[in-house]
């Protein structure tokens, strides 16, 4: 066993479904729609009106704010409306809706070559602005604001992260197999930008082909690595790989910037290479279809804007015995959505479709908190579950925000999967987070109205 | 004997010394109460629940013997009360009517539709926070019942997935008003029968797609209305009930039954 990071579980991988099935590109005929607040920070402002042509890799919103990303049309067409769109999170939201013709005209320019050692610092970051790059291994946070960190010196790691840990995925395993050499070229853009910083690819070690393929294009380039690690969940998640990296165990409140790191995934990589180097922004990306209750699972390489239903039509669609739950991610961090028509967005990496409900099966069976303390055990954060959820229980905000330093945990359904009580731990946390965030936000907006 | 005479004058001298050191204490830190605040506090109804904003029947008590509340401050005693204590306070009686909540949504399961299950913790704050709906309608009332467990009185339940206030129980504390993640329960008049039960803002094509009995803002009431109190704002009909004589005419109209005769 190499080293690893603080807690963790093992939930089963349910990888072989689709982890050998290659990328297959898909153009999406149907309606392509964009949400304007795909990403994290105030939504995009649109520039297109309802009526204009688009086409291919044209900008359709642009950033509103420093924390915001631009938003591209993946198809040519003409836009149908900039209007109220169900979406993954379940409520109507604004979104650019553009009626696909299917021919995918491209704007002049884009898949232009471009040696990046020609390019200065700050063009480099403008590109990856322009591009609406933003974090595409779920979190989505802007990538342009994660580049700009106060001292470019102080990094010391540019960590890549392949180690999709979350059950049933394998977007990113395939995007390593079949683009090595573009995420490597990718990561040599990141050190340009960090002169003093080391490349390191984490990789958990179930993915055998990646490891190879990866090491493969990173022999002969200087200062680069690539890391397989032990097999355990969330090796994924931004804490756990800069633990295993740099062994450092940093407080809850630092971010990886503070400690010398910048982490991305392979895919905001990806993205990163075919916006710098080959002019091309983010209009496509890898994900998987899944789960026991599809017929076929695939990986494709599509456009974002695509419905699920489109997506799930082209995979060959569900079993007979149908799907009683799709998630958008997987199960254990993924979240429920509840109709078809919803696009995918620049931040989705599977669409899930399981056969049982394993949420529900325990539902039935829950019981008290037994106070064993497993919760307190498997959190990556260093956490106490088991008291947060107590305090929760009193609404003891105040005791959940400062006292057991509740913000910081990440939602990635470690405790909740390990409960023997089956207590719905993750999802108090979620509400509480929600509740906390949605007071303070009330409270600036209070105090902004005295001043 | 003689011991006994001592004994007697000793515990003579000893009372009369601590007598008038305690008198003499008992005048150095008198505290004024007001009287009017005893009395106050005797006719509230003394339940502590904090309805009014105060942290308990004390603090209210004094605050409206110091001017900062009105007579009419707690809203579990009611008229009532309030009159008792503007005798106290030799104020005149301020007509405090009695408000009851009422829930803005009549989207029921034989009205609406159930579109997803959903597994989870009970509690509308946690279903609304993560943006989950299980119903066809976005706006309407989820059915957990955040409110009723937050209610002191028991005067809400849920039934066919709406709550349903009872006004007599109910006692207008609003501590359900701000409970509910979708802001669909507002205080009206106690005894008022005419009120929308609907806040759905969409256009009427996609209220009628998703329940039977939600507002399409067609106006039709807004023409029955003689003293014009009702208005349609955001495709959804509001009364003002201060206008309102809940004569009725608007949901003889209602095409959608969607005020409550």
């Amino acid at each position: 066993m190499g080293k690893t990071f603080r807690g963790g579980v093992h939930p089963l991988g349910h990888k072989e479904l689709s982890r050998d099935i290659p990328f297959e590109t898909y153009l999406p005929q149907g309606e392509m729609v964009y949400p304007l607040g795909q990403h994290i920070g105030r939504p995009a402002s649109p520039i297109v009106k309802k009526g204009d042509r688009v086409l291919a890799g044209q900008l359709i919103a642009e950033a509103s704010a420093f924390v915001s990303a631009n938003i591209v049309s993946g198809c040519s067409g003409t836009v149908k409306a900039v209007d109220k769109h169900r979406t993954i999170a379940g409520t109507m939201a604004e979104c650019v809706i553009i009626e696909n013709d299917g021919l995918y005209e491209t704007v002049p320019g884009v898949g232009t070559l471009v040696d990046f050692h020609t390019l200065s610092r700050e063009e480099i970051i403008a590109k990856v602005k322009k591009a609406g790059i933003i974090g595409m291994g779920g979190a989505g946070f802007p990538t342009h604001v994660k580049l700009m960190p106060k001292d470019p010196d102080a990094i010391r790691y540019v960590i890549v992260n392949g180690a999709e840990c979350e059950p049933y995925i394998t977007c990113d395993d395939q995007l390593m197999r079949t683009h090595a050499n573009d995420i490597i070229t990718g990561l040599r853009v990141l050190l340009s930008l960090f002169p003093n910083a080391r490349g390191v690819i984490v990789i958990e070690d179930n993915k055998k082909e990646a490891i190879r393929a990866m090491e493969t294009a990173a022999s002969g380039s200087k200062g680069i690595s690539v890391k397989a690690v032990p097999v355990k969940y969330p090796q994924g998640g931004e804490r756990s790989c800069i633990s295993v990296v740099t062994g450092a165990h940093y407080g809850i409140t630092q971010l990886p910037a503070d400690v010398g790191c910048i982490v991305d995934n392979v895919g905001t990589v990806y993205a990163i290479y075919k916006a710098v180097c080959e002019s091309t922004p983010l209009m496509e990306r890898g994900i998987t279809i899944t789960g026991e209750a599809v017929n076929t699972p695939h990986n494709y390489m599509t456009r974002i804007g695509v419905s699920c239903r489109e997506l799930l039509e082209h995979a060959g669609g569900l079993k007979e015995s149908g799907a009683v739950k799709v998630m958008a991610g997987g199960p254990m961090m993924g979240i429920a959505f509840d109709s078809l028509d919803v696009p995918m967005c620049k931040n989705n990496n599977a669409f899930t479709f399981l056969a049982s409900d394993e949420v529900a099966e325990a539902q039935k069976i829950q019981t008290a908190c037994i106070r064993c303390g497993r919760c307190v055990r498997v959190c990556p954060q260093g956490l106490t579950p088991q008291l947060m959820s107590a305090a929760l229980e009193k609404k003891d905000y105040d005791r959940y925000e400062n006292k057991l330093h509740g913000l910081e945990c990440i939602s990635c359904g470690s405790c909740t999967f390990i409960c023997p009580a089956k207590r719905p731990l993750t999802q108090e946390f979620k509400v509480a987070k929600a509740e906390i965030m949605a007071a303070k936000r009330a409270a600036q907006a209070k105090e902004g109205a005295k001043s | 004997m003689s011991a006994i005479i001592i004994a007697t004058i000793v515990l003579a001298a000893v009372g009369i010394v601590v007598g008038a050191g305690l008198v003499y204490i008992g005048n150095k830190f008198h505290v004024d109460v007001d009287e009017r605040e005893t009395a106050i506090r005797d006719v509230l109804p003394g339940n502590n629940c904090g309805a009014c904003g105060y942290a308990g029947c004390d603090a209210v008590a004094a605050a409206i013997v110091a001017g900062e509340a009105s007579a009419a401050a707690c809203p579990v005693g009611g008229s009532a009360v309030a009159e008792q204590i503007n005798t106290i306070m030799g104020t005149h009686a301020e007509a405090a009517a009695r408000k009851v909540a009422f829930v803005k949504c009549n989207g029921s399961c034989e009205n609406t539709q159930v579109r997803s299950n959903y597994t989870g913790i009970n509690d509308c704050r946690a279903l609304a926070l993560a943006g989950l709906n299980p119903w066809e309608c976005m706006h309407g009332c989820l059915g957990f019942g955040s409110c009723a467990s937050v209610c002191p009185q028991n005067a809400i339940t849920v039934k066919d997935g709406v709550a349903l206030v009872d006004a007599e129980k109910c006692v207008g504390c609003g501590l359900c008003v701000k409970e509910c993640p979708k802001n669909l329960i507002e205080l009206i008049p106690y005894g008022q029968i005419r009120a929308v039960q609907c806040v759905n803002t969409d256009k009427g094509k996609d209220v009628k797609d998703v329940c039977a009995v939600g507002c399409i803002g067609c106006k039709i009431c807004t023409r029955q209305c003689v003293t014009g109190a009702i208005t349609v704002e955001n495709n959804v009909a509001h009364i003002d009930y201060e206008l309102c004589t809940d004569c009725g005419a608007c949901a003889a109209k209602c095409p959608r039954k969607t005020i409550r005769k």
